[in-house]
């Protein structure tokens, strides 16, 4: 990325600390991993954080994100709690869900993240049924929804695209389109690429993203969101990213033979957390390095300090109250 | 045909894997017959569904193997038109709880067709789907959904818990003219056992008596015959001396089986690898009373999941399962039902946990 910055310092500040933060606490996961304390699967989104933090950084903090099993990101990005995530992933009592939710369905209500789903494609109408209310309530609050590309290929989808433009529902749809469903590549799964017009056939406005540009991605969210508060109904983006890591799991994969490591690397060069880094001074870099890590050291201290959950926890949260 | 039982008890075969067994009944299964196909996500890539479709891509080609978008209502549906074409499709699933996703299809057309239909097709479609357990597993990736399907006429269960049945049953499953719902367990898979090389099928609707004993009949389905096994031992040192039985196929259900070393023991104890309300316990205990009416007393108890959602913490999750010692445990009150509570002195842990560790 050049010198120029096409945001202001605060936004260009926020931005790389977001980015910065995802980055290393799923660094820190990956290295925590091979001790056997974090027993819950972990989908990495490391090389793809910049769709969260893209979209959420337009988001108020009263508007609500939706995502999935590989959702570290958007939790973080919207604001989620990390100690809570954190002790979640250790299945400790004081996690986000009380130790009923590992890794792949983080929740953070208070900061209006909505719980994720290791079923694909679940949280998609979910999601859209709490924009549904978001537009009674009147109150121009807005939805956004994070999925993969494998998600849209399930009914559902395409069911709920349906219906949110059908009531003009206030929600933003975003695809993390990393190429892959596990190893699976979009070209055994799509008979065509077009997923944007696919969308459009709906009455749906959609912008395709060629790449994970961070302030691409911000800049299309932030038009969408306008949109959509303006009652244009649902807004659709697509953005292409890459996955760095593991479908599952903290290790590489570059030696199974389904991707290569070639592939990695042309992402790598354009990596979003080093070049907004670049562009801050590197006094104010180094003091939101400094405060990412001392947040990341007090959360792995949390999870690991905190209790685990009384035997009969089990028995809580069948039925509400 | 050779006979299962005679096999497995006399060891013959080569010892394999459960992993190995059922990837060995698609192999020949689909060289005898063009007509079966593998169809499902990942089928196709170097991780074969943890090894069960190892080198089919490369022998069969990705037109008998087939990768597909994550669609599986639709796939349902396509492999049952391709089924009722004559084919024989074996639908693949990662984890159980994602054949919700194939309900519509599965219940109200592929179970139904041939009946609905008057006789003018058959689908013969195996539906494979992997029960999930620990590691965080949890609320989405641990379910055990068999009870479900049972209580769908039209629809075969059956949940091999080795790998000679898995591999007998599999390829029954693929050679039957119905819709058969394939349950598989995850910390099975590791297991192994005598397999015959020769292709075989092992009957449905036929229980295998795995171990005898006169005080109590334990029936452990799915990976639960595994923690009966453990039980077993254990009360065999407090002097109890309990018979487990693999059910093997869920429907049809051999209540003969059950019901005639109920005869001796008077006591029936089914553990399942699921919840316990309306689910597989209950179907066999009311059968085995059914068949009896009150021939004589008769003590009955099911173990399951605990009612609630699966947790992930291990903390929690502990709880969840029934495990060798909580089995023997609840034997134990049901034989002796005078004495005080009884707990083996170790507590064991679960069978896979010394060798199983994520993530999966
Ligand atoms: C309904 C359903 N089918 C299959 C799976 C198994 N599965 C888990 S993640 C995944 C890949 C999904 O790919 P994508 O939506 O592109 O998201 P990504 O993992 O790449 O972020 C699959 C197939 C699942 N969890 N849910």
């Amino acid at each position: 990325m050049s010198g120029n910055v096409p945001v202001d310092p605060e936004t260009l500040a926020r931005v790389y600390r977001s980015l910065r933060l995802i980055r290393r606490t799923e660094e820190e996961i990956a290295r925590i991993y091979p001790s056997d304390k974090i027993k819950s699967p972990v989908h990495l989104s490391i090389g793809q954080e910049s769709v969260s933090v893209g979209v959420c950084d337009v988001l108020d903090a009263d508007d609500v994100i939706s995502a999935t099993y590989r959702g570290h990101a958007a939790y973080l990005a919207k604001g989620g709690d990390l100690n809570r995530m954190m002790a979640e992933l250790y299945g400790k009592g004081t996690g986000c869900a009380a130790g009923k939710a590992g890794s792949m369905h983080l929740i953070d209500m208070g900061a209006n993240v909505l719980g994720m789903s290791a079923v694909v494609g679940t949280t998609i109408p979910v999601a859209a049924g709490y924009a549904f209310a978001l537009g009674r309530e009147g109150k121009g609050r807005i939805a956004a929804s994070f999925f993969g590309d494998g998600a849209t290929e399930e009914g559902v989808f395409s069911e709920t695209l349906n219906f949110a433009s059908l009531h003009k529902l206030p929600i933003l749809f975003v695809c993390e389109n990393n190429g892959f469903a596990i190893h699976s590549p979009t070209s055994n799964r799509w008979a065509t690429e077009r997923l944007c017009e696919r969308v459009r056939t709906y009455g749906i406005e959609a912008k395709e993203l060629p790449d994970d540009d961070v302030f691409a991605i911000r800049e299309a969210a932030g038009h969408a969101a306008q949109a959509i508060r303006g009652g244009s109904g649902p807004q659709f983006i697509e953005c292409k990213t890459y996955r760095w890591r593991e479908h599952v799991g903290p290790g590489e994969d570059y030696d199974d033979g389904y991707r290569t490591r070639d592939e990695l690397e042309a992402w790598q060069a354009r990596d979003q957390v080093a070049a907004t880094g670049a562009m801050l001074d590197l006094a104010e870099r180094q003091a939101i390095d400094d405060e990412v890590e001392g947040l990341i050291a007090e959360a792995v201290d949390f999870a690991e300090q905190s209790p685990w959950p009384e035997p009969e926890e089990l028995y809580s949260h069948v039925f509400a109250d | 045909m050779s006979s299962p039982t005679d096999s497995s008890k006399t060891g013959k075969g080569r010892v394999i894997s459960y992993v190995e067994a059922l990837q060995e009944a698609v192999s020949q299964e689909m060289d005898r017959d063009q007509g079966v196909f593998v169809i499902g996500l990942n089928v196709d890539d170097h991780k074969a569904i943890q090894g069960t479709t190892h080198g089919l891509i490369d022998k069969f080609g990705p037109g008998r193997v087939i990768d597909t978008p994550l669609s599986e209502d639709a796939i349902t549906g396509i492999a049952i038109g391709a089924a009722m074409a004559g084919m024989r499709p074996i639908h693949v699933h990662i984890r159980m709880d994602f054949l919700l996703l194939c309900m519509n299809q599965l219940i109200n057309m592929g179970a139904k067709a041939h009946y609905m239909y008057g006789g003018q097709v058959k689908v013969p479609l195996v539906m494979r789907s992997i029960i999930g357990k620990s590691w965080g597993q949890g609320a989405q990736h641990s379910q055990g959904l068999h009870a479900m399907f049972m209580h769908v006429p039209g629809l075969k269960v059956v949940a091999p818990t080795n790998a000679h049945d898995a591999k007998g049953c599999l390829i029954a499953a693929i050679r039957d003219n119905n819709p058969v719902v394939f349950v598989e367990h995850r910390i099975l898979y590791s297991t192994d056992a005598p397999v015959p090389e020769d292709p075989y099928t092992v009957d449905f609707g036929k229980a295998r008596v795995v171990g005898d004993g006169d005080d109590i009949t334990l029936v452990g389905i799915s990976y639960m015959l595994v923690e009966c096994l453990r039980a077993r031992k254990l009360l065999a040192e407090a002097g109890i001396s309990a018979a487990v039985i693999d059910p093997v196929s869920l429907l049809p259900l051999d209540v003969d089986t059950i019901a005639r070393s109920v005869e001796q023991t008077e006591r029936l104890l089914v553990v399942d690898n699921a919840w316990v309300t309306c689910g597989a316990g209950a179907e066999i205990v009311a059968a085995v009373c059914e068949r009896r009416q009150g021939a004589s007393p008769l003590a009955v108890g099911r173990m399951g999941y605990a009612p609630t959602t699966c947790p992930t913490t291990p903390a929690l999750e502990k709880g969840f399962y029934p495990n060798a010692a909580t089995i023997a445990s609840k034997a134990h009150s049901m034989v002796r039902p005078g004495e005080p509570e009884w707990a083996p002195a170790a507590e064991p842990t679960l069978a896979h946990e010394a060798v199983f560790r994520g993530p999966f």
